[in-house]
């Protein structure tokens, strides 16, 4: 029996040579419509997406990562590759954040994932509670200007496509409690906990504020 | 009507799953020099078709349809471009990253055209001759007697092909 293949063994190396190049020709061409890396995080693993306006996707590990670019494939497009550099400036921000260097996120957001109220809550959400801060789904919903939709309001925090970034994990229970969270309830008790425990910090390198 | 139960994966899983393959058709069809080229623009022309391609469709053979095209694009390309060279046969090898097995290339490049691309797309891609006519713009039985004459040829030209190619 023949068998040709093992004659061309092919090298790893050169097939991510030839998938950098790939990644460079297809952001030339305009025919990146996601790029997408993944990045170490004290919540674990992140997966990162965005698109040419903006950051599109923030995954938690237990999302499912390859599920997550199954969906974006479906609802967005299937033009997506593993290309970092387009996530660079959000890799280096978030991981500041998570060193405490860095309070709020200056990078595009692509919103095109939430639609209707769901996006005016978190659109809210990311102007109005700050970092350190946290509110409750009652009193985002009147920030929102629906004080009755405290329901809707939990519905579109737990569904936030850029977690982190826009900052879900601020909205807690009237009762102090944590609630539903994306990432679960332990991711979402760690940054709590990192901007409590650099809320406190704060006073120290006040100078340093942005 | 049929439904479609085929969902379609993200570009990247396409590159990882049939990059190798493509890479290997490629450096049969235009040789060692040229492949990557043809690699790069075969990967970024279905990047762009990507869209459009049916869920159901048979990626393997999709993409080898267009490296094919690739193929012949930079073959020809060569051919327009071509100026007398000195012989350069005789001056030793460069040192490679990727070391590949001259005798085994120029066993390859000598067969016919028709020859060596069936012999890539079905004993490289794995594709049956039918998908192959196809690419090939022939009868399924002039692509399956392509592929047969072509490997006969390499048996002759290369014996170390039936070798596993960690005993030689």
């Amino acid at each position: 029996m023949t068998n040709l293949k093992q004659h061309f063994p092919i090298d790893q190396n050169h097939l991510q040579l030839l998938h950098a190049r790939l990644e460079t020709d297809a952001q030339t061409g305009d025919l990146l419509d996601i790029a997408y890396r993944t990045v170490d995080s004290a919540v674990g693993p992140l997966l990162l997406a965005a698109t040419r306006s903006g950051l599109l996707r923030v995954a938690f590990a237990s999302e499912g990562h390859d599920s997550v670019l199954q969906s974006l494939s479906e609802r967005i497009s299937p033009r997506i590759l593993e290309a970092p550099t387009r996530l660079d400036p959000t890799a280096r921000q978030l991981d500041e954040y998570f060193t405490g260097h860095r309070h709020s996120f200056d990078v595009a957001l692509d919103w095109s994932l939430s639609h209707g109220f769901r996006r005016t809550v978190l659109e809210h959400l990311n102007t109005d509670v700050t970092y350190g801060a946290t509110a409750s789904y009652a009193a985002l919903a009147r920030l929102s200007g629906s004080p009755k939709a405290v329901r809707a309001v939990g519905t579109a925090c737990a569904t936030n496509p850029i977690p982190i970034v826009v900052p879900c994990h601020r909205v807690i229970r009237s009762d102090g409690t944590v609630g539903a969270y994306r990432g679960g309830p332990g991711a979402k008790r760690a940054l709590l906990d990192l901007e409590k425990e650099l809320d406190l910090g704060k006073e120290l390198d006040l100078g340093k504020e942005r | 009507m049929k439904v479609d139960q085929h969902v379609k994966p993200p570009f990247e899983a396409v590159v990882q799953q049939h990059g190798a393959t493509v890479l290997r058709v490629v450096r049969a069809v235009v040789g060692h020099a040229d492949a990557d080229d043809a690699w790069s623009d075969t990967f970024l022309a279905a990047l762009k078709a990507y869209p459009r391609l049916p869920a159901d469709a048979n990626i393997e053979a999709w993409l080898v349809t267009i490296a094919h095209r690739k193929a012949i694009d930079i073959t020809r390309g060569n051919s327009r471009r071509a100026v007398p060279v000195a012989d350069t046969s005789d001056s030793p090898a460069p040192e490679r990253a990727d070391p590949h097995d001259l005798d085994l290339d120029a066993a390859v490049g000598a067969l016919p055209p028709k020859q060596r691309q069936a012999v890539a797309y079905h004993y490289l891609a794995g594709l049956p001759y039918a998908e192959i006519a196809v690419i090939l713009d022939s009868s399924v039985a002039a692509a399956r007697r392509a592929g047969a004459d072509g490997i006969a040829t390499l048996r002759r030209t290369y014996p170390l092909i039936d070798t596993p190619r960690d005993q030689q």
